[in-house]
């Protein structure tokens, strides 16, 4: 159990002078370069300051001297973890401005290759969470299984985790030949391996005790600090784009929507945002089972536009990305370059709010509650 | 509610400060009365806007305004809305909200940072993505790339690059 600066102070725990610690930007825990400054009065923190930037590539000057397509690559690099997502939240933006009617075949492929990469992304945030808190085997199992899905999406586009896939109006490639086959078996085998993870992580005792009860934030509180996803879900807020406002086609899909229940302490912990990871990934395989089960014939690049020109005007989309609600601000003046790209980072806004969260705890926990919160800095300094 | 019954509400409450940026469905106010609109549509019971979404800077071109684009959600009642503000090129102010949505503390640092514009009464403005030396607003249409940045040249020629 953790206890807060309050109660310390009235047992007279603390103590002595604040102090500050440097961590990062080169620190294995900090999940790429974030600097944290944090302030601590012995072990206990009392301010976190985190500083960005240091991954700061300019994607937004960026796009305002490149055509569309040749944006498309630019949010690729921006989450690296989930790229497909970035690629698909953009061109959906793009589409919308344009007026372009998708084939059935393209939504479909869209959404089953969503779905895989999603799996892909939270293994990873399973693992390096679980590496984060000292277990290193999850790590390695996880990787293991992120590798099967990583060779799908090497055999549909070649590429393994920047991809370049989806294009305005359609996808780079038609699914190949044993795509859906090899999907499937692929399911088959990770349904079986979950209930391994519970094994060795979920349900662990070390595990629970480092991540239970730490770093616990309320809804309405993730709410203001805009937390969506995962995040915000384990708060026990359930939002979850694909059913509030469904784009592509998820509302033809049967899938629930993962809160946490605060299982093992309070609700909003570290561990309530693990685990909702855990069953997003048996959602994920029902709807990709599903969208197998129905995937029509047809031309995946029949509705290529041969000049992305979208007409005078602006958009804002949101996407339901792995780390949560991606949002892209699009604004078009009439020509084939975009006057205005704006990046809604999920984790941006995720990371903002980690003074809140770790504020009176102990600075192993900070760790612990940056891990579970499962940043990406690509993302966060674009 | 939708987008009509919103403005009807907004434009009694608050007056001439609301318009309606022709052919869309977004609002304009204006900068002087946000912080007053801001708590409006937080805490007025059919407005609910617990979830600011998006903090978008844009500037309309050298020698124009410059713009800030609040993308709003509500949870509870489930609609949407945008509200836009303009404001002059020189000395760009805009009352901050993030006393109202925590949220728009690190959104309006970045708009700060890439647009210039200062936020009123925000309790930390300072630059967040880039080094806190770097001059100048990058986004902003007429920005020129500097010659040296803490005494390293800055490649012109870039034909190479490619």
């Amino acid at each position: 159990m953790g206890m807060n600066t309050e109660y310390l102070k009235e047992l007279g725990i603390i103590k002595g002078d604040e102090m500050i610690l440097n961590m990062g930007p080169q620190h294995p825990s900090t999940h790429g370069v974030l600097r944290l400054k944090i302030h601590t009065d012995g072990e206990i923190i009392s301010y976190i300051e985190p500083h960005l930037g240091y991954l700061h590539r300019c994607f937004e000057k960026h796009c305002e001297n490149l055509s569309y397509e040749k944006c498309i690559p630019y949010t690729d690099r921006c989450d690296y973890l989930a790229a497909m997502h970035m690629n698909h939240g953009f061109v959906m933006g793009v589409e919308k401005l344009i007026g372009i009617e998708l084939p059935e075949r393209v939504e479909y492929i869209r959404i089953i290759i969503a779905e895989l990469q999603r799996i892909a992304s939270h293994l990873m945030a399973v693992g390096t969470f679980g590496l984060d808190v000292g277990g290193i085997t999850p790590f390695t199992w996880c990787f293991r299984d992120r590798e099967r899905v990583l060779d799908l999406f090497e055999y549909l586009c070649g590429a393994r985790l920047l991809y370049n896939y989806m294009w305005v109006g359609g996808v780079s490639h038609d699914l190949p030949k044993d795509f859906i086959k090899r999907t499937t078996e692929f399911l088959d085998y990770f349904e079986t391996q979950i209930p391994e993870y519970n094994e060795i992580l979920t349900g662990n005792k070390i595990f629970i005790e480092r991540t239970a009860d730490v770093g616990v934030i309320p809804a309405d509180v993730a709410l203001n600090y805009g937390l969506t996803g995962p995040n915000l879900r384990a708060s026990g807020h359930s939002y979850d784009l694909r059913k509030e406002e469904p784009y592509s086609i998820y509302d033809r899909f049967d899938f629930d929507v993962v809160v946490g229940e605060g299982t093992h302490g309070t609700l909003g912990d570290c561990w309530d945002r693990y685990y909702v990871r855990i069953l997003e990934m048996y959602e994920s395989i029902k709807i990709i089972r599903q969208a197998i089960a129905d995937i029509p014939n047809g031309d995946v690049h029949e509705a290529i536009p041969k000049k992305v020109k979208p007409p005078k005007g602006d958009i804002y989309t949101r996407y339901e990305s792995a780390r949560g609600e991606l949002g892209f601000y699009i604004k078009s003046n009439g020509k084939n370059i975009p006057e205005r790209v704006k990046m809604r980072s999920p984790a941006f806004a995720s990371l903002s709010a980690l003074n809140e969260m770790a504020e009176g705890w102990m600075m192993s926990d900070v760790i612990t509650i940056l891990g579970s919160l499962d940043i990406v800095l690509g993302e966060i300094d674009r | 509610m939708d987008f009509n019954n919103i403005i009807k509400l907004l434009s009694t409450n608050h007056g001439e400060a609301i318009s309606v940026l022709e052919g869309s469905e977004i609002v304009l106010i204006q900068a002087v009365k946000w912080s007053e609109i801001a708590k409006d549509l937080k805490e007025n019971k059919d407005l609910t806007f617990d979830y600011l979404s998006c903090v978008t800077g844009y500037d309309n071109g050298a020698g124009k305004s410059i713009g800030v684009a609040y993308n709003f959600y509500s949870m509870a009642k489930k609609h949407s809305l945008e509200i836009r503000i303009e404001v002059e090129r020189e000395n760009p102010e805009i009352p901050s909200v993030e006393k109202i949505w925590r949220t728009a503390d690190w959104m309006e640092r970045e708009v700060y940072d890439m647009y210039g514009v200062s936020f009123k009464d925000h309790w930390d403005l300072r630059r967040i993505l880039l080094p806190s030396d770097w001059d100048g607003f990058p986004l902003r249409k007429d920005y020129k790339e500097p010659d040296f940045y803490n005494g390293m040249p800055v490649p012109k020629d870039k034909s190479y690059w490619e």
